[in-house]
């Protein structure tokens, strides 16, 4: 058990415990947590910013306001519903079209009206949010992702994860739903995750849970080797993210819209560690490095060049703890 | 924050505890075991005389400065005495006086003591003896006795021995058989050893005492030799020339005088009695805080009323049920319902006793789930349904009580100390999780909680740890140390161990 511990440890594999006291507390205020935590704030920012995100259709805040669904969403046929607040996608709803009065999910299950504004009411009074505070439910555009993905995900959207350190990309990977996921694009609940060689973007092998997969469980094609379009777009879009809000650890979830490109979905200031199992590699190799040899200063473009430089699949041996010890002081 | 301020923090917290602790343990005798008990002995003197037709006094001897024991309690019994205590050279006196007495009296002393290693002769060094008064044949027999013994001495314990010795062969020895007779009593030869160490220019005295053995009723006076070496006193047995106070002797009074004496009267009888018995420590350990003038006792939870002491009893496993948790949580990784929320459902295993409480829990759990799935098909608001959850927790908890009082099982009826807001919450939580992650995540996390309050519980529940809480409630100090270290441990958990086994290195 020790020897596996320590053979961790030279993987440079990063724990729950070292990423919420080194990382987390380190470099992301708690203050700055509202921009990300809330998913219209952090849209209204992004668009400041000229970074592209889904658009935004409506918003209802009280319970009185989902009567007006109906109007919001007159010129959309498709769209989806989100809590403002929610994490790890809880109570997202995306509506693919209309069958008479009622509503079809991309999944293909019939909302009426009233089972959705029962869903839309669970949101607005906390549901889905972190200690159950009243929340409000974005309307956006739905995503037409891009045919690339389609023999290698199942329904629902597959979505980019990009970790990105004081502003430069560490590390990717896609998220592939599966049928187990329910058409969602979230690794606990069964998705396929798949790393991403930050310097090329082509997607590796994935993962299932904790299993390493070499196909895609339902569509049985080929995960690996696959060409991310729009990869730079992707890092620059990601290393922007840092200016966006000063969080210096934080995952960016970004999505390949088939006729507008990469759209930033959403920000999480406490992204997961499985991306680690997905790229087969601990982040921690990569932290360090970028720790020591980086310069913060730096523009995005030098920053995204820097990390096509270092983080080229697979990434070397740990660096030295003094060596990182030496160029924080 | 650094690392090293939470070292010297923790370093501070740890120390301050452990001289805490250390000091009410071993100072105060605080026990350290539930339930212990010290054994104490009960002695009695009973004087019984014949009063004159005058006033009477009877004097006893009381103990006094006793090394090794203390005493926690005396009373004295003596109808229609006049009764006065006070210091004497050979200790403590009793006097008991009435103007006019008819019939044969009884008076009785009683004392409680026990052991007690902290209490040494505490009593001050004693000046140079006075030279005995004899004529010149005893002198002379006693000078070269004292010359004789000096030679095969050292120091004044071997000066002590040897001359026991010399005594003790008293029909042999030509210098002692100016002072004894072949009959002299073991006293009378204790009391010669005195003058001659007098003469010799050592402080020595006679104490007298009983052996508090293990059996119970009438105990002996016995006699030591007591010998200052101008540091301290040394104790030796006349007879058997053993030095040193044996264990389980009790010092009585000191000096030449007998036990009582009676003025006005005559003295029939001294009779002296000890029993052994057992005494909670916890009343010694606060007598001996009172004794040495320490208010840790008044000051600790001891002094609040019963029920607050019974509520803090278990207030003070809270954090210790806390750390459990943090332990399973940070270091090994489990997943639960709420942060804290198996440390309640723990408490409330306390009245259920584990086996039942894991069962009802599951039970009550279960049902709710039910409930929750079908208030869901009416789409109730978030917060009337919580509430509708938690009346229906209420109904079900009276239900089995009920059920449980028609069947006879006992545990049913205890259930009602289940924190039932708790219990929504997490029927609440885990039909989220449920339907949001799937069921194979929702029972997951319910059972990981339930081996955490099982866990915590059965820590919760050790006797001995529940003991030590209370009386040293400062070691809770060394609970916040860990949290301080916890709270800087980056390492992984064991079970992340598991988690990304697929990143090991392969071979090495």
């Amino acid at each position: 058990m020790l020897g596996r511990y320590r053979r961790l440890a030279r993987a440079g594999v990063l724990g729950l415990n070292k990423r919420n006291g080194d990382y987390i507390l380190r470099f992301n205020p708690r203050r700055l947590y509202p921009l990300v935590d809330d998913k219209l704030k952090t849209k209204h920012l992004a668009l400041k910013a000229g970074i592209a995100v889904p658009e935004l259709y409506g918003v209802m805040e009280t319970q009185h306001e989902i009567r007006r669904l109906p109007e919001i969403v007159r010129d959309h046929a498709a769209f989806a519903l989100k809590p403002a607040h929610g994490s790890a996608g809880d109570g997202i709803v995306v509506i693919a079209g209309r069958s008479g009065s009622r509503y079809r999910t991309v999944g293909g299950t019939l909302l009426d009206e009233d089972a959705l504004s029962h869903h839309l009411s669970n949101a607005i009074n906390g549901q889905f949010s972190l200690g159950g505070v009243p929340d409000v439910v974005i309307v956006e555009y739905m995503v037409r992702f891009s045919p690339l993905f389609e023999r290698i995900s199942f329904q629902g959207v597959p979505d980019i994860r990009v970790i990105v350190f004081r502003g430069f990309p560490i590390m990717a990977m896609v998220r592939l739903p599966t049928r187990d996921s329910h058409g969602k694009a979230n690794l606990h609940q069964g998705a396929v995750g798949a790393g991403i060689d930050i310097a090329t973007g082509v997607s590796l092998d994935g993962v299932v849970g904790t299993e390493v997969v070499t196909h895609h469980p339902d569509t049985t094609h080929v995960i690996s080797g696959l060409q991310v379009p729009d990869w730079d777009v992707i890092l620059d879009i990601a290393a922007r993210c840092y200016e966006l809000t000063g969080l210096g650890y934080i995952g960016v979830d970004i999505v390949l819209d088939r006729d507008l490109g990469p759209l930033v979905l959403e920000l999480n200031a406490r992204p997961g560690l499985a991306i680690q199992i997905a790229n087969r590699q601990g982040l921690l190799r990569r932290l360090q490095l970028c720790e020591a040899r980086a310069d913060f200063s730096a523009a995005p473009q030098a920053r995204v060049a820097f990390a096509k430089q270092w983080f080229q699949h697979p990434v070397g041996p740990m660096i030295e703890a003094d060596e990182v010890a030496a160029a924080v002081a | 924050m650094n690392n090293r301020h939470i070292h010297v923090l923790s370093a501070i917290l740890v120390a301050v505890s452990l001289a805490l602790f250390t000091y009410k343990a071993h100072v105060l005798g605080l026990p350290l075991q539930p339930k212990q008990e010290t054994q104490v002995w009960n002695i009695e003197a009973a004087i019984k005389f014949e009063p004159g037709p005058a006033a009477v006094k009877a004097t006893l001897r009381i103990p006094g400065l006793t090394p090794g024991y203390a005493i926690l309690d005396e009373s004295f019994v003596s109808r229609g005495f006049g009764l006065t205590t006070r210091s004497a050279p050979a200790g403590r006196e009793a006097q008991w006086t009435l103007r006019e007495a008819k019939g044969s009296q009884v008076l009785y002393y009683r004392a409680l003591v026990y052991r007690d290693a902290s209490r040494i002769a505490e009593d001050t060094t004693p000046a140079f003896p006075e030279q005995p008064l004899m004529d010149d044949a005893s002198r002379a027999a006693m000078e070269a006795l004292i010359a004789e013994v000096r030679r095969q001495s050292a120091d004044v314990a071997s000066f002590t021995t040897g001359l026991l010795r010399h005594i003790n062969m008293a029909e042999r020895d030509p210098y002692v058989g100016v002072f004894l007779r072949r009959t002299s009593t073991p006293v009378e030869r204790a009391h010669l050893a005195t003058v001659i160490l007098a003469g010799a220019q050592i402080p020595a005295r006679l104490a007298h005492g009983v052996l508090l053995r293990s059996e119970t009723g009438q105990v002996r006076v016995e006699s030591l030799l007591e010998v200052h070496d101008g540091v301290q006193w040394l104790y030796f047995n006349p007879q058997s020339l053993e030095q040193g106070l044996p264990r389980d002797f009790l010092i009585w009074w000191r000096g030449d005088d007998p036990i009582a004496d009676i003025d006005g009267g005559t003295l029939l009888d001294v009779t002296l009695a000890a029993q052994q018995n057992l005494l909670d420590s916890m009343l010694i350990a606060e007598r001996r805080a009172e004794r040495l003038g320490s208010h840790s006792i008044d000051f600790s939870l001891f002094s609040l009323p019963i029920a607050t002491q019974a509520v803090y009893g278990v207030l003070l496993m809270v954090p210790i049920g806390a750390l459990v948790i943090m332990l399973l949580r940070n270091f090994i990784g489990i997943k639960t319902f709420g942060t804290f929320m198996p440390v309640l459902v723990a408490l409330a295993f306390r009245e259920t006793r584990l086996l039942w409480g894991i069962v009802l829990f599951a039970v009550i759990v279960s049902l709710g789930l039910l409930i929750r799935f079908y208030l869901e098909r009416l789409r109730l608001l978030l917060v009337p349904r919580l509430t509708c959850v938690l009346t229906v927790v209420v109904l079900l908890m009276a239900g089995i009580s009920v059920l449980s009082q028609k069947l006879d099982i006992q545990p049913g009826l205890s259930i009602a100390l289940f924190p039932m807001v708790i219990i929504s919450m997490t029927i609440e939580r885990m039909s989220i999780v449920w339907e949001e992650r799937g069921a194979s995540e929702a029972i997951q996390e319910g059972i990981g909680s339930l081996i955490v309050a099982a866990i915590s519980y059965v820590v919760m529940e050790i006797a001995w740890l529940k003991h030590l809480m209370f009386v040293f409630p400062e070691l809770l100090l060394l609970v916040v140390a860990a949290t301080l270290f916890a709270g800087r441990y980056t390492g992984y958990r064991l079970l992340e161990l598991r988690r990304f086994r697929a990143l090991l290195p392969q071979g090495g």
